[in-house]
């Protein structure tokens, strides 16, 4: 097992841990996903069916809908959210989802912004610890 | 604090910042910082009005959100209305609270908390037809998509599209992140559409502003528009008609009107001077496949008419009404409007509730068809004089929408099956060979 460690931008702090969940494009966490579940829902989504419960969500960033802070918020109030989000691109939605759900549920999940070179080394199954500084220690997933 | 590098704030910032208001008006400025922060703003703009779209019922975090402000003694700055909510305050019946128990008392009590916490209760998405809002020049906050467009384009005020939260927490604090459409830079036009090639006559007609819009926001996307060649006396439900499809089927914030908008009274002010990145004439053809992809099947029996989206305006009753007065809605065809408690007031006022009652019209008031059970019941043939709704409606209620006219609207909702204007959809009325 081989790990590495990472430096991510904070958009809002956090200290976790998770498998990480690798989306290969945008996600509107409004319409797109099912805050009770946790689940994509998004028919044109690639990784439609899968649950973000719990994982180290990569993505790329949220497709622009004004809905996708409450999406994010309810999803961590019903503790169906993903552990950790790290997007490609700085995202005010996602940020804010984050931040407003901390103040009222006192979960602090913490979103990240990653290079596209970094990204790049990551696999889905990996494991990912980010602490609040935006340091993440990550350890490939075996056979990876 | 990381919130504030590299930006400027006030003594008041500051204040708010470290908790001298409470904790939800710290939440607030934080939440505008990082806001700023990662749109990179040099700095935050005082703002004198807001139109806020989180009283729209989302789940139970909006509610707690509301909540949260509330009790922890929030205060907005500036005058702040809200957008439509997924319920009516006053027709209960549209939704009734026993069909959906969860949601429509969180929709109920989220729309008394909005109200606690100050705002305007006008529930409308077109709340540029009240009196008493921005005018050129003001820097605002704006949440739903055609508003936004509106308010930028044809009042001239100042906005980007403000999410969830964000728009509250702006509404809050006074401020915004000044970035985007809010700068001069932001507003420039970048493209240029050309209109020589369609028929004069045609761009007189309404369902020609809802037909372009749509076009305009899936070529332009987030790049500011600049048309040339729309009438000088376009009105203001054309204009509405053209924000409306143009927010919904891309991402146009503001466009311009050569000698329509504010900001345009010539080319050369609407590109600030600056060469357009692309010219683009609008051609016949595409037009009409704009047209036609705005409608999924064809003609037949017609279940409802569903006109109002974004919220129907005084002129347009007053458009509406003579075409139903002693006539009648057929049997097994439904007919709503949706609009505003403000418009509806209006239209009481001159008596045309009583008619459009006779004729079998409902006018849905602080919400939008697409919410009302009636409809997400329907799963039949909708026909609607509205690109916007045409355009989400297949995806967000089960039925088959149909793209017309009003005056297509009113006769098909009287004979009960789909009717059509031929000369409206003639080839040759749209520039192209017959």
């Amino acid at each position: 097992m081989s790990s590495s460690e990472i430096t991510a931008r904070v958009l809002n702090p956090g200290k976790a841990a998770g498998e990480a969940m690798l989306l290969d494009e945008p996600l509107s966490f409004w319409g797109g996903f099912d805050a009770q579940t946790g689940i994509i829902v998004d028919q044109h989504h690639p990784q439609r069916g899968g649950c973000v419960a719990g994982r180290f969500l990569i993505l790329p960033e949220s497709r622009g809908s004004a809905g996708t802070p409450a999406g994010i918020a309810e999803a961590i109030r019903r503790g169906v959210g993903p552990a950790a989000i790290a997007l490609g691109k700085a995202d005010v939605n996602v940020a804010v989802g984050a931040m407003v759900a901390a103040v009222l549920y006192g979960v602090e999940i913490p979103v990240l912004v990653i290079d596209d070179g970094d990204r790049a080394g990551l696999r889905s199954g990996d494991r990912l610890e980010a602490d609040r500084d935006g340091r993440i220690r990550i350890t490939a997933a075996e056979s990876g | 604090m990381s919130e504030i590098e590299g930006l400027q704030l006030d003594d008041r910032d500051r204040a708010l910042l470290d908790g001298a208001e409470g904790e939800a008006m710290s939440l607030a400025m934080r939440v505008v910082l990082r806001a700023a922060e990662i749109s990179g703003a040099s700095r935050l703009q005082d703002i004198c009005f807001a139109h806020i779209d989180a009283c729209f019922y989302n789940g139970q975090a909006h509610v707690d959100f509301a909540r949260f402000m509330v009790d922890k003694g929030a205060r907005l700055a500036v005058p702040t209305w809200t957008n439509t909510s997924l319920v009516s305050q006053v027709d209960t019946e549209i939704r009734p609270e026993k069909n959906d128990p969860v949601v429509v008392s969180g929709a109920r009590l989220l729309m008394e908390l909005y109200e606690q916490l100050g705002c305007e209760p006008v529930w409308t998405c077109a709340p540029y037809q009240l009196p008493g809002g921005p005018s050129l020049g003001d820097h605002i906050v704006g949440s739903e998509s055609n508003a936004v467009t509106f308010y930028n384009s044809v009042v001239g005020a100042r906005t980007n599209k403000y999410g969830d939260y964000l728009d509250v927490c702006a509404a809050l604090v006074g401020r915004v992140p000044y970035s985007g459409l809010h700068t001069d830079d932001g507003r420039r036009g970048r493209l240029l559409f050309t209109l020589d090639a369609i028929p004069w006559e045609l761009r007189h007609e309404d369902i020609f502003h809802h037909v372009l819009g749509h076009r305009l926001g899936r070529v332009a996307q987030s790049r500011v528009p600049v048309i040339q060649g729309l009438p000088l006396d376009s009105d203001e439900d054309q204009l509405k008609a053209i924000s409306a499809a143009a927010a919904a089927s891309g991402a146009v914030g503001l466009f311009h009107a050569v000698g329509v908008t504010p900001e345009a009274p010539d080319l050369a002010s609407a590109f600030q001077g600056a060469e357009p990145e692309a010219e683009i004439a609008i051609t016949p053809a595409e037009l009409i496949e704009a047209r036609d992809s705005l409608s999924m099947g064809g003609g037949g029996r017609l279940d409802m008419v569903a006109i109002g989206t974004p919220h129907f305006s005084f002129t347009e009753f007053a458009r509406l009404v003579p075409l139903m007065d002693g006539r009648r809605v057929h049997d097994g065809t439904l007919f709503y409007v949706s609009t505003s408690r403000h418009v509806y007031a209006l239209i009481e006022e001159q008596g045309w509730t009583a008619i459009l009652d006779a004729a079998g019209v409902r006018v849905v008031v602080d919400t939008c068809t697409y919410f009302t059970p009636a409809v997400r019941g329907c799963r039949g043939r909708v026909m609607t004089n509205s690109a916007k709704w045409a355009y989400y409606a297949p995806g967000m209620l089960a039925v088959e929408s149909v793209f017309g006219t009003l005056e297509e609207c009113v006769e098909s909702a009287l004979r009960g099956e789909v009717w059509r204007d031929d000369r409206l959809w003639r080839n040759d009325t749209w520039g192209a060979r017959a």
